[in-house]
């Protein structure tokens, strides 16, 4: 095995994954591939949904160990329901993003998963949140994170424009999911999308054969 | 003694008549930017190129080695050499020395016979012919750009756009790559060299 055969892929903590959430004007959407794989050699599901719903408005994605990132939703999960009973209201975005930072900065030392966040509340509107692997928590307009996500970064810096339509938004977030699904050999199989409002939040799913194609396919 | 670290993002793309070649300036010992104004633009003959990425000495070593015999080669031929040939020289020192070496390569230019063209030989010594190349650590930012936005049939002035705008993504997002965009024209007519300095690069409002 050649050590320096390995390039450009990205090693360490995050599994195969590229996952993205973007604003745009009036309301938010949050988007994952939908592969679950063992390092890069074996698919062992096609249609993993690794967006997770944390309260009516606000979903969640992971970036990291998938074990991990079940055990600190749930435990998310429970404390924001708990919250909402408290305050007699939805919790805000930035609530349910800070109870993940909690758990990611309190357990810093046994995680590896990283958060990005994304709802609806009445007091700010749509927002996106990163919880980065130290416990770090940042609001941005997009993010985006995941292996697959460094195929993308100069794709998405050089479309994004502050309040897009939904369809405009739509757009962007499935190419960007394409194109890093194309190039990244554990992201894959079919893009999960949730697009969150005031109204409701509307899982939209795009299947392999209507995945965007570019020049080479 | 500082290691010379393979940061950089380099780029190649063929337009009918000729090919686009960029790189940005920057190489890294550590934290340190030994060079800020880097040519990693290097030529080889008259009408081809090569971008180098990786251990800046294996690079060079390995493009005055290709210099030299494709000079020789071309005397032999009395006529100028083909881009295929320069590239299977750079491929076939990358493999043959692949333990030692730490190189990734992208050479392009034009020739006669088959117009502008692209060969890429990456780190382990494959070789093959692409209609756009990006390579060094700030490559990987800008496969979804480039996928997204490479037309076929694209003009020259269309092409330079292109790699203007692909290396400033990838000089902005990755730590290693930087400085100004040094861009070469190759065609029939010769070589067009342009500088563009980091004032004038294209800008992107991102978050």
């Amino acid at each position: 095995e050649h050590p320096k055969m390995s390039g450009s892929q990205v090693k360490g903590v995050s599994t195969g994954t590229t996952i993205l959430a973007v604003k745009y004007r009036g309301g938010v959407i949050i988007g994952s591939d939908s592969r679950a794989s063992i390092g890069g050699d074996y698919v062992v599901s096609k249609v993993v949904n690794k967006l997770i719903q944390v309260h009516d408005r606000i979903f969640c994605c992971i970036a990291g160990s998938l074990a991990d990132a079940q055990a600190v939703t749930k435990m998310a999960k429970f404390q924001l329901s708990f919250l909402s009973i408290q305050m007699e209201s939805p919790p805000l975005v930035k609530a349910a993003a800070s109870v993940l930072k909690e758990l990611c900065y309190r357990n810093k030392e046994e995680l590896q998963a990283g958060f990005i966040t994304a709802g609806w509340d009445k007091k700010k509107g749509p927002q996106v949140y990163t919880v980065s692997l130290g416990g770090m928590l940042v609001s941005q307009p997009f993010t985006i994170a995941g292996s697959g996500s460094t195929y993308i970064y100069g794709y998405v810096d050089a479309k994004y424009k502050p309040d897009m339509s939904r369809e405009e938004c739509m757009q962007f977030a499935t190419n960007a999911l394409a194109l890093a699904m194309g190039r990244d050999n554990v992201s894959g199989g079919i893009i999960h999308l949730v697009v969150i409002t005031e109204d409701k939040a509307e899982h939209v799913i795009v299947p392999g054969n209507k995945l965007p194609k570019f020049h080479d396919e | 003694p500082p290691h010379w670290s393979p940061g950089t993002t380099i780029m190649a793309v063929e337009f009918d008549g000729g090919v686009v070649m960029g790189a940005d300036s920057r190489t890294t010992t550590g934290a340190y930017i030994a060079n800020r104004v880097t040519d990693k633009l290097t030529p080889i003959h008259e009408r081809i190129f090569c971008c180098r990425s990786g251990s800046a000495a294996d690079t060079q070593a390995i493009a005055d080695s290709v210099t030299y015999q494709l000079g020789f080669h071309s005397i032999e031929l009395d006529e100028p050499p083909q881009v295929q040939t320069a590239a299977n020289l750079f491929k076939e020192m990358c493999y043959r020395y692949r333990e030692e070496l730490m190189a990734g390569i992208i050479v392009a230019g034009w020739d006669k016979r088959r117009g502008g063209q692209v060969y890429t030989v990456p780190v382990g010594g494959m070789m093959t012919r692409q209609p756009v190349s990006v390579g060094g650590s700030g490559s990987t930012y800008i496969y979804g750009y480039v996928d997204s936005n490479y037309r076929t049939g694209m003009s020259r002035e269309e092409c330079l756009q292109f790699t203007a705008k692909a290396l400033s993504l990838a000089m902005e997002r990755d730590g290693s790559s930087g400085g100004v965009v040094r861009l070469a024209v190759i065609s029939e007519q010769g070589v067009d060299r342009q500088v563009i300095l980091g004032n004038q690069l294209p800008r992107f409002s991102a978050a």
